[in-house]
C-alpha cells in the first residue's frame, strides 16, 4: 500500500491557491494550440462545457457521445437547480460558506482545495449561463430568483422551472455548436468509446464502435478527458438514463487509470417505487416535497396487510396506527434529515414488514396534514372564520398545488394516483455516484494525459453530495478548471505533430475490442444481457445497498465473480457486430458493470466506518444519545481509497490519499 | 385491472438501404401500470429468448426530458394521450385485446436507420447553423444581474427553451415542416436581451439550414402543436417568421 500525490499546490493559503496556481500555470501559445489535438469523450454539462471552451481556445476538439445528439446528454434530467455564491439574497452566502456546507454535506470525504476552488468559480458559471441565453428564473424585478436547498442555511440555488440540467446543458450544446460550425471541434454522435489508448505510458487516443455502422475507430490526440458520467446502473435500476455505463471510466482503469471510492453512492429517498419486476428505471421526485410531506408506514402488521389485499385505504388508517417514523426517530430534524439517514430510515421500516404496496418496498408521502394547515391559513387570511372542512381542504390544495403542482401531475402521470386525495408512495433508489476515476488538483487520472471530469470523477462530493452541487461541479470543471489546468500538461507538447493511429498500441487496442464484439454476437449462449444485468443489480441492492455488513460484501463479492464468469459462458446477443445493435452495446456495458460490481463491494468492505451515503452495520453508535446512529471512523478512514488495477478485481491493490483538513473541523454529525 | 393481451403491428427495417415492412407480434401478460417502453422491453426479451431479433428503438431517460424516445403509435407521433412522450406513455392508455400500430417518426429529413430508429442530425445542423449566442466560455463576462430581463420576457423565452428536439412536430406534420423546432429555438434567443443582437441573422442561417434539409413547408395546420409534448405554441412560429422577415429586409 502507498500513499498517492494529489498535487494541489502548497505555500499558500487555501484561499489564494488556485488564483496563485492560475498565474503560475504553464500556458500554451495559442499559434501552437492549433496543433495540439484533445479528445472529450461525453457531452454532459462536464464534457460539452470543456469541448467548447478547448475548442474556443483553439485547441483542435473531438467530442464523443452515444446518443443521436449531444444535447441528449443525461445530464438534461437534472430537475431541481445549481448552486453558485453569488449572495444575491443577501442572507449571508459566501464562498468560504459554500466550501464549508460541501465538505460537511460529504462527511468530510472530500478534497479540501479542490472543494475550495469548485466554490471560488461558482458564481462565473451564472454570469457565463446568463450570456449564453440560459432562461434562469427571474423575480418581478428582472433579477435572478434562487432557492433553498436541502441541508443549507442560505439560498444560492438558481433554477429554470424544473429543468435547470436541461437548460444548462443546451447553453453547453449551443456553445458547442457555435465551435461545431467554426470547424474547431469534430462531433461524433453515436460513438461509443470502448477504449483509451496509451502510447509511451500517455494517454494517446482511443477506440470507438460506430453504433450504427459496427466500424470500430481509432481517435488519436495529445490528450483525452472523460466526461463519461456516473455509474448508478450497476445497480440496474436508478435514476440514471438507460445508457448511463462505467465503460469509458472502466477502461481507463484497465490502462492505469486509479478508481476511486466506488462504493460511495447516493441512494435519494424520494422517488417512485418499483410496480414489478419489469420495471426498467425509477423516477425522481424532488427532495423539496420533504418541506411539507410527513413520511410514515401503518404501526400495526394487520393494517399493512390490508392495505397490500386493497381491503384497506391508507386514508382509513387513524393517526394513532401511524408510524411516523422519521418524527419518532429524530425529532430534532423529522421528516427534513439528510438523504442518507431518511432512505437508511424507510429501508429499515420496509424489511421490518412495513412497506405498504405490493412489493413491500415503499412508505407513504402524506400532503394531508400540510393541506389541512395551509387550508386553515389561507381560510384565516381571507376572514373565513366558519369554513367547513372540505373548504379548508380546497383552500390548502391550492397552496400546495403552487408550489408542487408539476411534481403531483409528474406522479399521477406515472402511478395513475392522486397524491391530493392520498398518500404518495415513495421509496429510495440509487441516484448519484460519487466515487470515479481518482483525479488530481489537475484533474488528471493516474495515467498521465487522461483527464476526468463531472460525475466520472471522484473528487468534490466526498462520502455524500448535497443538492445541486453536480451541476455545478460539472461546469465548473468543464468551464473554468480543465481549460487552465491542461495547458500545463500540453506545453510539453507543442513540438510532438500530430499523433500516428499506426501503432502497435492502437493495432492492439483495436483487435482487442473487435475481438470482444465478436465474441458476445457469436457466444450464442442463453441469457439476454438483462437477465445478467438484473442479478447483478439485485446483488448490488441486496448486499451493497443502503446498508452494508461484513458477511453480505463477501458473499457480494463471490457472488458477483460467480456471474460474472456465468456471464461469459452463456450471454446471448442477438444479430451482427457491424449494425446497430444494441443489446451488443448494453452486453459491454454489462461485461464491465460485472467487473466494478465486484471492486464496489471490496471497497465497501475496507472502509469499515460509516459515513455520507457509506453504511457499515459494524460501525454504529452504541448507547447515549446517538445511539445505532452512522459513526465515522476519521482516525482510520480520513482517506481517498483509489484502487489500482492489477487483472481482475479481487486483485486490486489499495493506495490511499490521505485528506488533510486545515481550514473546517471534523465534526460527528446529529439529527436527533 | 387484470393484464393485457396485445397484437402489436411493427415497422421492421433491416438497415437505412434495406425495404421495411409492417410485422405482427403478440405480447401477453401486459401490466397497466408498464410504460410503453417497458412493453417492448417484455416484447424484445421475448424475441430474444425465441432467437428472433429485438426491435431497435431510440430511448435513454426515459422520463420525458432527452427527446430520444420516439414511436409513431396508432398514427399519433409519442401516441394517444397529450403532452406525453413515448416513455412517459403508460399501458393503462390500452384495454386487453387491442391492436398497436407502432411506426418510426417519417419524414424526408429523418432517414429510418433501422427499426424505429431515425437519424435527426438534420435537427442539429440546423442548431450549428446558428441556434447559438457568440459569447466566449472563457468567463469574463459581465454579472448575471447587470442586465436586469422582464420576468414576462424570461418565462415566454423558458417555454420555448422547453423543447427537446423529438421530432414530433414533424413526423406529425404532412409537410414534414420543421418550424415549431427552430421556431423555438429562433424565439428563445429573441426573447432575451443576449441573443437580440444576431437575431436576424440566426433567423436567416437557421431557416436557410432548415430548406437546405429538406423539411418542408408550414402551412399552418397547427398539427404540431397538437403532438408537441412539450407544449410548444405556434407563436413561435409567428414570432421567427417576424425575426426572418426583418433580416430579410435588412439583409
Ligand atoms: C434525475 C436526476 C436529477 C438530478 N438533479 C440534479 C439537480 O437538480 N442538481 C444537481 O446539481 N445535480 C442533479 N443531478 C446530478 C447531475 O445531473 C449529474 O451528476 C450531472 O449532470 C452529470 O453530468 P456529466 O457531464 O458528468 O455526465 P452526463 O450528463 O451523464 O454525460 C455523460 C456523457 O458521456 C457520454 N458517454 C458515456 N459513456 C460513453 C462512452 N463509453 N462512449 C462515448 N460517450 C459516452 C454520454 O453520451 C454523455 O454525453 C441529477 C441527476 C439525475 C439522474
Ligand atoms: S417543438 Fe415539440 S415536438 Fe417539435 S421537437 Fe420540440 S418538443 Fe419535439
Ligand atoms: S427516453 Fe428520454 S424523452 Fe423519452
Amino acid at each position: 500500500m502507498s500513499t498517492i500525490d494529489n498535487k494541489v499546490p502548497h505555500g499558500k493559503p487555501l484561499k489564494d491557491t488556485w488564483t496563485s496556481y492560475k498565474d503560475k500555470v504553464d500556458l500554451v501559445n495559442p499559434a501552437n494550440k492549433r496543433n495540439l489535438d484533445i479528445i472529450v469523450v461525453g457531452t454532459g454539462l462536464a464534457g460539452g462545457s470543456a469541448a467548447a471552451t478547448l475548442a474556443e481556445q483553439g485547441y483542435n476538439v473531438k467530442a464523443f457521445c452515444y446518443q443521436d445528439s449531444p444535447r441528449r446528454a443525461h445530464s438534461i434530467a437534472a430537475q431541481g437547480g445549481i448552486n453558485a455564491a453569488k449572495n444575491y439574497q443577501g442572507d449571508g452566502d459566501s464562498t468560504y460558506r459554500l466550501f464549508y456546507d460541501t465538505v460537511k454535506g460529504g462527511d468530510y470525504r472530500s478534497r479540501e482545495a479542490n472543494v475550495h476552488r469548485l466554490a471560488e468559480v461558482s458564481a462565473n458559471i451564472i454570469d457565463q449561463c446568463v450570456a449564453q441565453g440560459v432562461p434562469f428564473a427571474r423575480d418581478y424585478g428582472g433579477l435572478l430568483d434562487n432557492r433553498s436547498f436541502g441541508g443549507v442555511l442560505v439560498s444560492r440555488t438558481f433554477y429554470a422551472k424544473g429543468q435547470t440540467g436541461q437548460q444548462l446543458l443546451l447553453g453547453a450544446y449551443s456553445a458547442m455548436n457555435r465551435q461545431i460550425a467554426r470547424g474547431k471541434i469534430t462531433m461524433y454522435n453515436r460513438h461509443e468509446m470502448l477504449d483509451v489508448v496509451i502510447v509511451d505510458g500517455k494517454a494517446r487516443g482511443i477506440i470507438t464502435r460506430n453504433i450504427v455502422t459496427g466500424e470500430i475507430d481509432r481517435h488519436s490526440a495529445h490528450a483525452v478527458v472523460l466526461g463519461t458520467g456516473g455509474y448508478g446502473n450497476v445497480f440496474f435500476l436508478s435514476t440514471n438514463a438507460m445508457g448511463s455505463n462505467v465503460t469509458a471510466g472502466w477502461k481507463a482503469h484497465k490502462r492505469g487509470a486509479y478508481f476511486a471510492n466506488p462504493c460511495y453512492t447516493q441512494i435519494h429517498p424520494t422517488c417512485i417505487p418499483r410496480s414489478g419486476d419489469y420495471q426498467s428505471k425509477l423516477t425522481l421526485m424532488s427532495e423539496s416535497l420533504r418541506n411539507d410531506g410527513r413520511i410514515w408506514v401503518p404501526g400495526r402488521k394487520e393494517d399493512v396487510d390490508a392495505i397490500r389485499n386493497g381491503s384497506l385505504k391508507p386514508t382509513q388508517i387513524a393517526e394513532e396506527n401511524r408510524d411516523y417514523y422519521l418524527e419518532r426517530r429524530y425529532p430534532a430534524f423529522g421528516n427534513l434529515v439528510p438523504r442518507d439517514v431518511a432512505s437508511r430510515a424507510a429501508k429499515e421500516r420496509c424489511d421490518a414488514g412495513f412497506g405498504v404496496n405490493a412489493t413491500g418496498e415503499a412508505v407513504y408521502l402524506d400532503f394531508a396534514s400540510a393541506i389541512v394547515r395551509y387550508g386553515k391559513e389561507q381560510a384565516t387570511i381571507k376572514g373565513e372564520k366558519n369554513a367547513s372542512e372540505s373548504r379548508i381542504k380546497e383552500l390548502g390544495k391550492d397552496i400546495v398545488k403552487a408550489k408542487y403542482g408539476n411534481l403531483f401531475d409528474m406522479y399521477k402521470q406515472i402511478t395513475d394516483d392522486n397524491p391530493y386525495e392520498t398518500p404518495m408512495m415513495i421509496y429510495p433508489a440509487v441516484h448519484y455516484t460519487m466515487g470515479g476515476i481518482w483525479v488530481d488538483y489537475n484533474l488528471m487520472t493516474t495515467i498521465p494525459g487522461c483527464y476526468a471530469i463531472g460525475e466520472a470523477n471522484f473528487s468534490d462530493h466526498g462520502a455524500n453530495r448535497l443538492g445541486a452541487s453536480a451541476l455545478m461541479q460539472g461546469l465548473a470543471d468543464g468551464y473554468f478548471v480543465l481549460p487552465y489546468t491542461i495547458g500545463a500538461y500540453l506545453s510539453y507538447d507543442i513540438r510532438t505533430g500530430p499523433i500516428s493511429t499506426d501503432s502497435p498500441e492502437f493495432e492492439a487496442a483495436e483487435k482487442e475490442v473487435t475481438k470482444n464484439m465478436e465474441f458476445f454476437v457469436n457466444n450464442k449462449g442463453t441469457n439476454s444481457v438483462d437477465y445478467y444485468h438484473k442479478k447483478l443489480g439485485n446483488i448490488m441492492w441486496e448486499k451493497c445497498g443502503m446498508s452494508r455488513n461484513e458477511k453480505g460484501l463477501n458473499e457480494a463479492i463471490d457472488e458477483i465473480a460467480a456471474l460474472r464468469e456465468d456471464f461469459w459462458k452463456n450471454v446471448s446477443v442477438p444479430g451482427y457486430a457491424n449494425e446497430l445493435n444494441p443489446e451488443l452495446e448494453k452486453a459491454g456495458r454489462v461485461a464491465d458493470f460485472l467487473e466494478l460490481g465486484e471492486l464496489f463491494a471490496k471497497d465497501a468492505l475496507d472502509r469499515n466506518e460509516s459515513c455520507g451515503g457509506h453504511f457499515r452495520e459494524e460501525s454504529v453508535e452504541v448507547g447515549g444519545p446517538q445511539d445505532g446512529e452512522a459513526k465515522r471512523d476519521d482516525k482510520n478512514y480520513a482517506y481517498v481509497s483509489a484502487w489500482e488495477y492489477k487483472g481482475k478485481p479481487s486483485e486490486a491493490v489499495l493506495h490511499k490519499e490521505q485528506l488533510e483538513f486545515k481550514e473546517i473541523e471534523l465534526k460527528q454529525r446529529s439529527y436527533k | 385491472m387484470k393484464d393485457m393481451n396485445l397484437t402489436l403491428k411493427i415497422w421492421r427495417q433491416k438497415g437505412a438501404n434495406d425495404k421495411g415492412k409492417m410485422i405482427d407480434y403478440q405480447v401477453a401478460g401486459i401490466s397497466e401500470h408498464m410504460s410503453f417502453l417497458e412493453m417492448m422491453d417484455v416484447l424484445n426479451e421475448q424475441l430474444i429468448n425465441s432467437g428472433d431479433s429485438p426491435v431497435a428503438f431510440d430511448h435513454d431517460c426515459r422520463e420525458g426530458i432527452c427527446g430520444s424516445c420516439s414511436m409513431f403509435i396508432n398514427g399519433e407521433a409519442h401516441g394517444p394521450v397529450k403532452g406525453t412522450t413515448t416513455c412517459q406513455l403508460h399501458m393503462r392508455s390500452f384495454k386487453d385485446g387491442d391492436t398497436i400500430y407502432i411506426e418510426p417518426f417519417r419524414a424526408k429529413a429523418f432517414p429510418v436507420l433501422k427499426d424505429l430508429v431515425v437519424d435527426r442530425s438534420s435537427f442539429d445542423r440546423i442548431q450549428r447553423s446558428g441556434g447559438f449566442i457568440s459569447v466566449n466560455t472563457s468567463g469574463n463576462t459581465q454579472d448575471a444581474n447587470a442586465l436586469p430581463i422582464p420576468k414576462q420576457d424570461a418565462d415566454l423565452a423558458m417555454d420555448a427553451a422547453a423543447c427537446i428536439g423529438c421530432g414530433a412536430c414533424v413526423a406529425t406534420c404532412k409537410n414534414s415542416s420543421a418550424m415549431l423546432f427552430v421556431g423555438a429555438k429562433i424565439s428563445q434567443y429573441a426573447l432575451l436581451p443576449q441573443g437580440q443582437v444576431e437575431s436576424k441573422t440566426r433567423a436567416q442561417n437557421m431557416v436557410a439550414q432548415m430548406d437546405a434539409e429538406g423539411f418542408g413547408n408550414c402551412t399552418n395546420t397547427g398539427a404540431c402543436e397538437v403532438e408537441c409534448p412539450k407544449g410548444i405554441d405556434l407563436s413561435n412560429i409567428a414570432r421567427m417568421n417576424r425575426e426572418f422577415l426583418g433580416g430579410s429586409l435588412k439583409g
